[in-house]
């Protein structure tokens, strides 16, 4: 697929909605590529798009039919067992496969040469050379087993003898960042980010396990507190995070010495292809991904991995394909959400206005950087002094990944409650001083939203209630970013028949791409969604983008748009003579092509396509780059109502509702099941999840779905959610993802705000389990993880 | 790995003699069938460890297969029967993905031995639906979208389902307590609530206008 990043020269103006309708819609002039479809009219006067559409694929399903990466099963297919280390730190002295070998149905084994997906010494000298990589973290990569079933393959894999040399090691945060801590690294290391996101910076100073600073500066931050006329400050913790998918990660390798083809649980097949062209030194045109469905990846899932990798050489050696899933226990040591310990400080005058917002930050992402917090105290509000220091600190664990709107529910849950407390001390509503400092127009309607649909206004003070039960009410905002990926094409083929079939490399993670790609499709054809065909997720076609930060429905929607109006323009100009008359005579009405001269003259798109003169016509597009720089964010406003137990500690929260913008809402249907997600993976990781390592032993101890606590069914309280329209008269669809801003990043702070307001006293680590609540209210010492 | 600290428990020790395991959702009849079935089934012989011929009743087919007796339901109905729909997550009885019926009980596929299924019916999701047509669970968890990647889903229906069938009038808390095991990392419960209830109120229409035409009859 060729790819032309320069916009075309010729050029036209068009006038754009723009806005948001609660605030009265506007118009918007922008220079658009000559060929752009017209601009979009806002939903309420479109057909299919901004109408609640059926999941594409609900009933496969719901009925079991989607073929999962799990599920794939090729003939002679064989199955892999993914063998780890059992030490948290230490050499490889060797690894013995030879009673492994021998075990009947075994057919390969395959050892390691390299770790991916974690930070590497900038010096490799620094480490004696060996044949094996260093063990860095107990659950690390060795080896894989691939024999004729998965018992098999489990029995071969405990039969592989491992001996190590072992080193000291060190897996709690604070620990690591002592004098005399063991290194994870002797010296300086870096880890690469994903196609998702995550990774930390680059080359900045490491002492010791302490990667950093990575310093931001705005203004004169101590002139700023200077100027203050109240400060506020405060020091929040919160834990490690598992990203917890249901599906595993996995891969199904089939290699041929033609074609290596790949099946893949990932949320980008680029990122896929790409990796294992550049590890196997293949050209990408020999490898080809598929993930036509896959099961939750939440930002862990990119890239070959280095499961992906240890499942191609299994099939390569074993001459067949060859399936690994990385089982429960490996998969919440394969990711996760970093760890932090963060102290704010915020100056303010006393009508609100910011003066300074300062604010250091410690991470662990294990044996990976990506720690960082700054997000939303940089992004939210204007200030004009800031002084941000974000520090990533080693610990012999698994590596952080781009999880959920990386970094960014850490940082809110610090910076939105100190905000609160400068509310409290300002004696100001907290939604005011949010009015007053907040320049979003989007979260403007949103907080809007809230004081018209909530219980906001009957607010009480805080710990107003006098019984062992305390209720309270609370709200945080979020902010993400619109990225814009230009790998995103796709073919839009129109037959004879009058079917029309969308082709693009573009996967679907559970977010309901499919459904959103049908709604574009049929809007441009007059036809219902339900009768596009969609086929994604196969790098045989147009290239997607990789689903992470949101990207995926700003990226691809314009480019599945433009080629379907081309592919129309297209139909039009071949079958206009057979209707005497031009293709600009054509015009698509109420699902019906009419004359534009003679409206009377109408044609449904079968009528239409039966006069083509070839059987099929296709067009291709690529996203066009955005219509202006203006850099564009996102957010949300979410509202808790809750309980404080203060006897037991229990945090029963009991209503959310949550006010998100995502640019132009294509599939409200598929919004709202993002953000009903996000707002329950948000108080899950507020109340209840949590890795616990086991210091002396250096392993996590609950890395199963019994003992890492996720949120269930009895714990999902009422909620209402409200989508914001926001036109931005970027793109010819004006599309935008919701995956990041959806609850996950304001839960923990809205909860934790809410909690003050119900108790008087500010929560300051999460979980909030019923022992961490206790020793908050005062009740019991402080626990440690 | 003989040095390895961590968990790693033999299914076949673990499972041995424990018969039918029911699914962490609610059930009453678990204990019962676990004691019938390990009395039917070759109560003095023992098994394996080598494979051995076996027919399954599967959604009213009987499937022949041979199969080791370490098998658990959910891979031999996966990996040897190709039945797919059924999802392994945890494989250890803590998150009801693979939920399956057994004798239309719901029972968790991974803490199950096949053989101890033999003589018994098994329902999977694929025997939900017929063809095309969807169960009406299937079809409301369409309505609602109570879904998004999909992964719990197998295992949310056929909880949803059998809820049904053993209480046609639930409430909300019935609903929550019926899924109590079943773990949704995409966070689609309230939709699923909502599939479920709405069911329960279609179901209870028609009956009520089945007794209308019935009197209007007599
Ligand atoms: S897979 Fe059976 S309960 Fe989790
Ligand atoms: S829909 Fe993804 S786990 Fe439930």
């Amino acid at each position: 697929m060729s790819f032309d990043p320069k916009p075309t020269t010729a050029a036209r103006t068009d006038t754009f909605v723009f806005g948001i309708p609660q605030n009265g819609l506007q118009k918007k002039e922008r220079t658009v590529p000559i060929d752009e479809p017209p601009p979009l009219p806002a939903n309420a006067e479109l057909t299919y798009i901004g109408k609640p559409t059926l999941r594409y694929d609900g009933p496969a399903k719901a009925m079991g039919k989607g073929k999962y990466t799990a599920d794939i099963n090729l003939p002679g297919m064989l199955y892999a067992r993914l063998i780890d280390a059992s030490i948290p730190h230490g050499r490889i002295i060797s690894v013995d496969t030879a009673a492994a070998e021998k075990l009947p149905g075994v057919r390969a084994i395959y050892v390691i040469e390299h770790v991916y997906g974690v930070a590497e010494l900038r010096d490799p000298k620094l480490e004696a050379p060996s044949r094996y990589p260093v063990v860095r973290y107990a659950g690390q990569p060795i080896a894989g087993v691939a024999a004729v079933s998965q018992q098999v393959a489990d029995d071969a894999a405990k039969l592989v003898k491992i001996q190590y040399d072992t080193m000291p090691f060190v897996v709690d945060r604070s620990a690591a960042r002592a004098d005399n801590a063991p290194v994870v690294f002797p010296g300086p290391a870096d880890a690469a980010a994903s196609a998702g996101g995550g990774g930390g910076p680059k080359d900045v100073p490491q002492t010791g396990n302490v990667h950093g600073p990575e310093r931001k500066t705005v203004g004169d931050v101590q002139k700023g507190f200077a100027e203050a006329d109240v400060i506020v400050e405060g020091e929040y913790f919160t834990q490690v995070q598992t990203h917890s998918a249901l599906e595993t990660h996995g891969f199904v390798v089939d290699w041929k010495p033609d074609e290596v083809t790949v099946y893949a649980s990932t949320q980008g097949t680029s990122s896929v292809r790409d990796e294992f062209a550049e590890v196997f030194k293949l050209p990408k045109s020999k490898v080809r991904v598929i993930t036509e469905y896959m099961g939750g990846g939440f930002g862990a899932k990119f890239g070959a991995g280095n499961e992906g990798v240890v499942a191609a050489n299994l099939s390569r050696k074993a001459n067949a394909p060859v399936k690994l899933m990385l089982d429960r226990r490996q998969e919440h040591i394969v990711s996760n959400r970093p760890d932090s310990h963060q102290k704010l400080k915020i100056g303010a005058k006393h009508d609100g206005t910011l003066t300074a917002i300062q604010l250091t930050s410690y991470g662990t992402a294990g044996v990976g950087t990506g720690a960082g917090t700054a997000g939303p105290a940089t992004n939210m509000y204007k200030c004009p002094n800031l002084l941000t220091e974000e520090y990533d600190v080693f610990i012999n664990a698994g590596p952080g990944a781009a999880f959920r709107a990386p970094g960014h529910p850490q940082g809110c849950f610090a910076f939105e409650q100190t905000i609160d407390d400068l509310a409290v001390k300002l004696n100001m509503d907290p939604l005011a001083l949010r009015e007053k400092i907040d320049a979003s127009p989007a979260r403007k309607a949103e907080r809007q939203v809230i004081l018209e649909r909530t219980n906001w206004r009957n607010r009480r003070p805080a710990g107003s209630d006098t019984g062992p039960i305390k209720r309270g009410m609370g709200i945080a905002q979020s902010v993400w970013y619109r990225f814009v990926s230009m790998n995103s094409s796709c073919e839009v083929r129109v037959s004879r028949d009058g079917s029309v079939e969308l082709m693009s490399a573009v996967q679907d993670l559970g977010t309901g791409t499919k459904t959103l790609l049908a709604i574009i499709v049929a809007e441009e054809f007059g036809i219902p969604p339900a009768d596009v065909v969609i086929r994604i997720g196969d790098t045989r076609f147009p290239i997607g983008p990789d689903s992470g930060g949101s990207v995926t429905a700003g990226s691809i929607t314009p480019a599945v748009r433009n080629a379907s109006y081309q592919a129309k323009q297209k139909l039009f100009a071949a079958v206009a003579p057979h209707f005497s008359t031009t293709a600009d005579n054509f015009t698509l009405q109420n699902g019906r092509i009419v004359f534009k001269n003679d409206p009377s003259r109408s044609y449904t798109l079968k009528q239409i396509t039966a006069k083509l003169p070839t059987a099929e016509i296709s067009a291709q597009a690529t996203r066009v780059p955005e219509y202006s720089k203006e850099r564009l964010t996102y957010g949300g406003v979410d509202y808790v109502e809750l309980a404080v137990d203060t006897e037991t500690g229990r945090v029963h929260i009991e209503k959310v509702f949550g006010a998100h913008d995502c640019g132009r809402p294509i599939n409200p249907t598929g919004v709202i099941s993002q953000i009903n997600g996000g707002i329950l993976q948000g108080i899950s990781y507020a109340l209840f999840e949590q890795r616990i390592m086991d210091r002396n032993a250096g392993y996590m101890l609950n890395a199963n779905l019994e003992n890492y606590k996720i949120l269930g069914a009895r714990e999902v309280p009422q909620i209402d959610i409200v989508l914001v329209e926001n036109y931005i008269a970027q793109s010819s669809t004006d599309a935008a993802g919701i995956g990041e801003s959806a609850g996950i990043i304001t839960l923990a702070a809205a909860i934790g705000n809410a909690f003050y307001n119900a108790t008087g006293v500010r929560m300051r680590k999460i979980p909030m389990t019923p022992a961490n609540v206790l020793s908050a209210l005062g009740k019991i010492q402080e626990v440690q993880a | 790995m003989a040095d390895t600290p961590k968990t790693t428990f033999s299914r076949r020790g673990f499972l041995k003699g424990a018969g039918v395991t029911a699914a962490t959702t609610v059930i009453e009849s678990a204990n019962a069938l676990a004691r019938e079935t390990k009395e039917a089934l070759h109560a003095d012989r023992t098994l394996g460890p080598d494979a051995l011929p076996v027919k399954l009743h599967i959604n009213g087919h009987e499937h022949s297969v041979t199969i080791e007796p370490r098998y658990t339901l959910a891979e031999t109905l996966r990996d040897n029967l190709g039945l797919t729909g059924t999802k392994v997550v945890c494989d250890r009885g803590s998150c009801s993905a693979c939920t399956v019926w057994i004798d239309n009980t719901p029972a968790l596929a991974c803490m199950t031995l096949a053989i101890d299924t033999v003589g018994r019916q098994i329902t999977t999701i694929e025997g939900l639906s017929h063809g095309d047509t969807m169960h009406q669970v299937q079809a409301a968890f369409v309505k609602h979208d109570a879904m998004q990647c999909g992964f719990c889903t197998p295992g949310m229906v056929m909880s949803c389902a059998a809820l049904l069938e053993r209480n046609p009038n639930p409430n909300l808390d019935d609903v929550k307590h019926a899924i109590s095991g079943n773990l949704c990392r995409c966070g689609t419960y309230p939709k699923v609530f909502a599939a479920t209830l709405d069911v329960a109120q279609q179901r209870n229409q028609a009956t009520t206008l089945v007794a209308i035409a019935t009197e209007r009859v007599a």
